[in-house]
């Protein structure tokens, strides 16, 4: 008779470098294989939801800023879409071209930092990453010169943006235009053909259509198993529906399509910038709206495409001008319910490289 | 071909490694520098300048010697020192309602003196706290006549909580650099920078002219 083995439970974090955060997986191995996953969290609960509840409308935006850190951007496009809609507020023509440039932009830099941080936990250290950073530490610039901060942007208010951009600005931003396609190609060379990185990631972590959209998966991660849904396209909000883009989709949902959509993103995300330029009118950039805006009893749901997937606020108004209830639909929250099914028989090496081609942020799976 | 994708992600380090202004290390909070550079900030010339300090120009040249460095920031940049305008201010406490964490405090009393045509209060405590700030800039929004304005420093460290306290001495006393954001009458001025030297008076920080007695009259009698 054969020795009896056991699996055995690995903590995984919360301070584990390739948690992206404060994040713990409870892993069951049986040897060198994932057996059973728990994902653990809350280790960065901020309590926003409950925040946002003792603040007036506009001092929430200051709250969004935090909760996906890397894409302030479409944090507050979506909260302030929501508050639109539930006191219907009319937005400026030139504000909704500044608030898909800036989210366009925020897109590109939250892509970079995802293809980095994938880089990293291939095993790249360090140089790949700092690669993305570069070209990220431009568009933060850009940042900088429309709302004076880099990360915590707190750029869009209820019935605009809340300034406009300097004049140095669009200089910036047609350079910028100009030299990312040769920074994405170079990107693409380091990994897009090279066999180390097809080895790991090629035939990894599958992730099939039907289950994707069973658990409501959405961005980058549904796009790679083969589905053609955008919020830019099935609802488009501000002026997506007046530029042209393409929805780029991938063929199995494996790690390496996921890393291949987030790249074709960044071109499409270029695409529209550039055609926003051409196509930006002059005129006011805020409609004029009371500071304490009291929107009238209901509720509203704002969704936008973030870049890692569907960010809806839920507000419920009592006439007060706090909302009573504000309900976030993170994607990165969402997105990880699929988290067992993808890693479960994977090796412990892999796990790293599925989870991180997940791109998730704990300020908002937290919250 | 087996291994042509590797061979292409090499050539691209390859080519960063060699091509010098592909740099992009930002020296701080010290960078080097040349003994021509040091020269040029004493005002003399390389050789005189060489003779007279032979030990800081050796130093100069085997990369010893630094200077502070400043990072380029955007005028618009929000910094933390925030810059106020006693003049403009009358104590309204826009500011302390607006802000989101609730750290400003003010307290005022009467003080008598006419200022836009009207009473004047007296600010014993303008109190902000930035150990708490967030830096979201709702109360420079929120000032209604231009007294508040955001900095444009990111450097200050304490050891004590009370030392982050921004009071009401230090906001007089300090130097008005304020940062052009949210304050498009700043920022319309011909190559005005926070970090420059030039102060910025309280009458070129308003977006308005002070209104006269009798232009308020005709506003409120419209209304």
């Amino acid at each position: 008779m054969a020795i009896r083995t056991e699996p055995v439970t690995v903590n995984l974090g919360p301070q584990h470098p390739s948690t992206h955060g404060v994040f713990r997986l409870r892993v069951t191995f049986d040897g060198e294989v994932v057996l059973d996953v728990e994902p653990v969290f809350g280790y960065l609960h901020r309590g926003t939801e409950k925040l946002a509840e003792e603040r007036t409308y506009v001092q929430v935006v200051t709250l969004t800023d935090r909760l996906d850190y890397v894409s302030a951007m479409t944090n507050n496009l979506a909260y302030v879409r929501a508050v639109e809609k539930l006191a219907g507020i009319e937005v400026p023509e030139r504000a909704k071209y500044l608030r898909v440039i800036s989210s366009e932009l925020q897109r590109i830099a939250s892509h970079l930092i995802a293809t980095g941080f994938l880089l990293q936990e291939l095993g790249a250290f360090a140089t790949p990453l700092m690669y993305c950073f570069r070209e990220r530490e431009r568009i933060l610039e850009l940042f900088e010169m429309l709302c004076g901060a880099r990360i915590t942007v707190s750029y869009m208010r209820p019935g605009g943006v809340l300034q406009d951009a300097p004049e140095d600005f669009w200089p910036a931003l047609d350079e910028l235009v100009k030299a990312m396609p040769q920074y994405i190609e170079e990107l693409e060379g380091l990994i897009t053909s090279n066999e180390i990185v097809l080895a790991r990631t090629k035939d990894v972590g599958v992730l099939t259509a039907e289950k994707a959209i069973n658990a409501s998966v959405t961005g980058p991660m549904l796009r790679a198993t083969g589905v053609q849904w955008d919020l830019r396209k099935a609802d488009p909000h501000e002026v997506y529906d007046r530029v042209e883009f393409d929805v780029p989709i991938g063929a199995i949902g494996d790690t390496y399509d996921r890393y291949l959509v987030r790249v074709q993103e960044m071109r499409q995300s270029l695409r529209i910038i550039e055609q926003c330029v051409k196509q930006i009118p002059k005129g006011d950039i805020r409609s004029r709206t009371a500071y304490f805006i009291r929107p009238p009893v209901g509720d509203a749901y704002g969704a936008v495409e973030s870049p890692k997937g569907e960010l809806g606020f839920y507000l419920v108004s009592d006439g007060g001008i706090a909302p009573y209830r504000c309900k976030i639909r993170s994607p990165s929250f969402i997105n990880l319910t699929v988290l067992r099914d993808l890693l479960a028989g994977w090796k412990m090496a892999d796990l790293i490289i599925i989870f991180g081609s997940t791109d998730i942020v704990l300020g908002e799976v937290d919250r | 071909m087996y291994g042509a994708g590797m061979a292409k992600g090499l050539l691209v380090t390859m080519k960063n490694f060699v091509k010098p202004d592909r740099m992009f290390t930002v020296q701080y909070p010290d960078r080097k520098v040349s003994p021509t550079e040091l020269a040029k900030m004493s005002g003399v010339g390389v050789f005189t300048f060489m003779r007279k300090n032979p030990k800081t120009a050796f130093k100069a040249m085997t990369g010893q010697m630094t200077v502070p460095a400043r990072l380029k920031q955007h005028p618009r940049f929000r910094g933390e020192e925030f810059t106020w305008y006693e003049q403009r201010c009358t104590g309204c406490a826009s500011c302390a309602k607006y802000c989101p964490l609730g750290i400003i405090r003010i307290v005022t009393s009467p003080s008598g003196e006419q200022v836009q045509e009207g009473q004047k209060y007296h600010l014993d405590v303008f109190d902000i706290d930035i150990g708490r700030c967030m830096f979201c800039g709702l109360c420079v929004e929120a000032c209604p006549y231009d007294a508040l304005h955001m900095g444009s420093g990111f450097e200050e460290g304490k050891y004590r909580r009370k030392d982050l306290v921004v009071t009401v001495d230090r906001l007089k006393s300090q130097p008005k650099h304020p940062s052009t954001w949210f304050r498009p009458q700043i920022q319309g001025k011909e190559g005005y920078h926070p970090h420059g030297e030039k102060d910025v008076t309280w009458q070129e920080a308003g977006r308005h002219e002070q209104p006269s007695r009798k232009h308020q009259e005709e506003k409120w009698a419209k209304r």
